[in-house]
């Protein structure tokens, strides 16, 4: 079955020859991989692994830090990143959830409304709509929706975080990159929030960064292991769990030998 | 636990971290509740020396409506205040009209785009900006403001509700700006990196994420450019023309309620009316303060309890 896939799936997301430095500093080191339509692909590795880096390349995050310098060639359906001329309609196709929770000083419907008005969309009935089919979607509407103009930063790490979710959702994106995002969240949120992602597979691509071995094994159909900015191995999740790795350090890690 | 049931509270003295820690702790509180002390004893000298002319010898009627000020003229002197809160108050709505949208601009230039050795440099000379005396700039009024003034608008008088408006803008900015470009740097960078990430410009980054959240701190800047224009002496006596007046256009000269105090008080005797009537212009002056700085604070309170 994966192989099937393997052959016929056009990639949605090709990475080439992707070096990031930060002064002298090498971050990570000519990876080269490729992200299939529809599938969850979970990043594992300790921590200065280059997985944030690697992310932070992908909507062109790097140019608004101080240092930091890419090279190679990462097209999002065929088309490199970095030819965009307009790197905020690029910013707009991609979500992103950041490690900590960040819930914009805005009310709660406005932090989900805001990348619709970017977009341009300003009708209160749409902005409406909007606004509960994504938080609904990131299994948060339930529980705020008596209060959707109280302050979304008021509300706990865990419901911040969905909020954050609901908000990436708002952009529509047809791809989703996730760093950490369990790091401040409790465990039950943590389940409910793996449950949304398994359901969003149908409609996105997902790039999982996470810190949690068996987050990856639950979700990720495929997984990459970084470290030290190398990319060691990537490969049906399965795979690396069965063992069937092709480097020692992968079933080091995976096992808790190191990291 | 044999130690313990021995009786001796082991262990249980008083060092000299301890002492050191209460020492600290009580010359914080003397620090903290000096303030308080000193507020309240400016208002009870304030209201001593004024507060029963105020109530019961002025006519409040008159002090509020009449524009004569002629606290030296016999028999019947008149404690009229109009001309004087019309003066101040026109001076320091042109100044914030002046100010505000520079020091925000400015603010938001410092804090959101100018960046390495452009901000660094900006900063040192708003700062410079800031420590400049008020009677230079009431001189830069007098002798550069002034001639300007008659040049361009062709106008016999250059000092004027214009030229102390514009110079008390002037001198309100800076500090309205630094304090402006705090509020700014108080906002996370999180707050903008998510923003960014979403695909905002840096423009829609600026005022639908970073400016709500910095509203806060933003009115405060300009309530304090408000408290500094409103209380500011010197250089409103050089650059208003002092002279009383009800303005009918910004052209014209008017004098100032705190310049008022400046320039009579040393001249009247202690006890007098006239002497009183300038504290009563005093309590005006501290009223307004209080009500500015309550208006700010509901104004913050308010805003976070209905969110």
């Amino acid at each position: 079955m994966v192989e099937v896939e393997r052959d016929t799936a056009v990639s949605k997301l090709e990475v080439e020859g992707l070096t990031i430095r930060y002064g002298e500093t090498v971050a990570l080191k000519d990876v080269s991989l490729d992200v299939r339509p529809n599938e969850i692909l979970g990043i594992i590795g300790p921590a200065n692994s280059g997985k944030t880096s690697f992310l932070r390349a992908i909507n062109r995050m790097d140019e608004m830090t101080d240092g930091m310098h890419v090279s190679g060639r990462i097209a999002l359906d065929g088309t490199d990143v970095r030819r965009w001329r307009n790197v905020y309609a690029l910013r707009r196709r991609i979500g992103v959830v950041f490690p900590l929770p960040v819930g914009l000083p805005l009310s709660i419907f406005d932090n989900v409304a805001l990348s619709p008005r970017l977009r341009g969309v300003h009708d209160r009935a749409s902005l409406e709509e909007i606004v509960e089919r994504c938080l609904t979607r990131a299994a948060l509407w339930d529980e705020v929706k008596d209060r959707l103009h109280s302050l979304g930063s008021l509300l706990s790490g865990g419901q911040q975080q969905r909020l954050t979710i609901a908000r990436a959702l708002s952009q529509e994106p047809d791809l989703l990159l996730l760093d950490e995002f369990s790091i401040a969240v409790d465990p039950v949120t943590t389940m409910r929030i793996e449950d949304i992602l398994k359901e969003l597979r149908e409609e996105m691509t997902i790039i999982l960064v996470t810190n949690l071995v068996q987050q990856a094994r639950r979700l990720a159909d495929r997984t990459a292991f970084f470290l030290k900015g190398d990319l060691v191995e990537v490969g049906p999740t399965e795979d690396l769990f069965m063992r069937r790795v092709r480097d020692r350090r992968t079933t080091d890690y995976l096992e808790g030998r190191f990291g | 636990m044999a130690r313990k049931e021995g009786g001796s509270a082991g262990g249980d003295h008083l060092g000299r971290e301890w002492w050191w820690d209460k020492i600290a702790q009580a010359v914080l509180f003397g620090g903290g509740i000096s303030a308080i002390v000193f507020v309240i004893a400016i208002f009870v000298f304030v209201a001593q020396q004024g507060l029963g002319f105020a109530l019961f010898d002025l006519d409040l009627a008159t002090f509020f409506t009449s524009p004569q000020w002629r606290p030296t003229s016999e028999p019947e002197p008149i404690f009229g205040a109009l001309a004087l809160i019309v003066g101040t108050a026109s001076i320091t709505g042109l100044a914030m009209l002046v100010s505000v949208p520079f020091s925000i601009g400015a603010a938001i230039f410092i804090g959101e785009f100018a960046s390495g050795r452009t901000r660094e440099i900006l900063k040192v000379l708003v700062e410079l900006l800031a420590a400049i005396p008020s009677v230079v700039w009431g001189f830069i009024g007098l002798m550069v403001m002034s001639p300007l003034l008659m040049d361009v608008f062709d106008v016999p008088v250059g000092v004027s509700v214009l030229n102390a408006g514009l110079i008390l803008g002037l001198m309100a900015a800076p500090i309205m700006t630094t304090i402006a470009e705090d509020a700014l740097k108080a906002v996370p960078d999180g707050f903008r990196e998510a923003a960014e990430a979403m695909g905002a410009t840096r423009w829609q980054v600026i005022r639908q994420v970073v400016l709500p959240s910095a509203k806060n701190g933003l009115v405060a800047a300009v309530l304090l450019g408000v408290g500094r224009g409103f209380g500011e002496t010197m250089a409103v006596l050089m650059a208003s023309g002092h002279s009383i007046n009800m303005p009918s256009s910004p052209l014209d000269p008017v004098r100032a309620l705190t310049a008022t105090i400046a320039a009579e008080l040393g001249e009247t005797a202690r006890g007098s009316e006239h002497y009183r009537a300038l504290f009563s212009i005093g309590i005006l002056l501290f009223a307004v303060t209080f009500v500015i700085n309550l208006l700010a604070d509901v104004f913050v309170r308010g805003r976070r309890a209905s969110r």
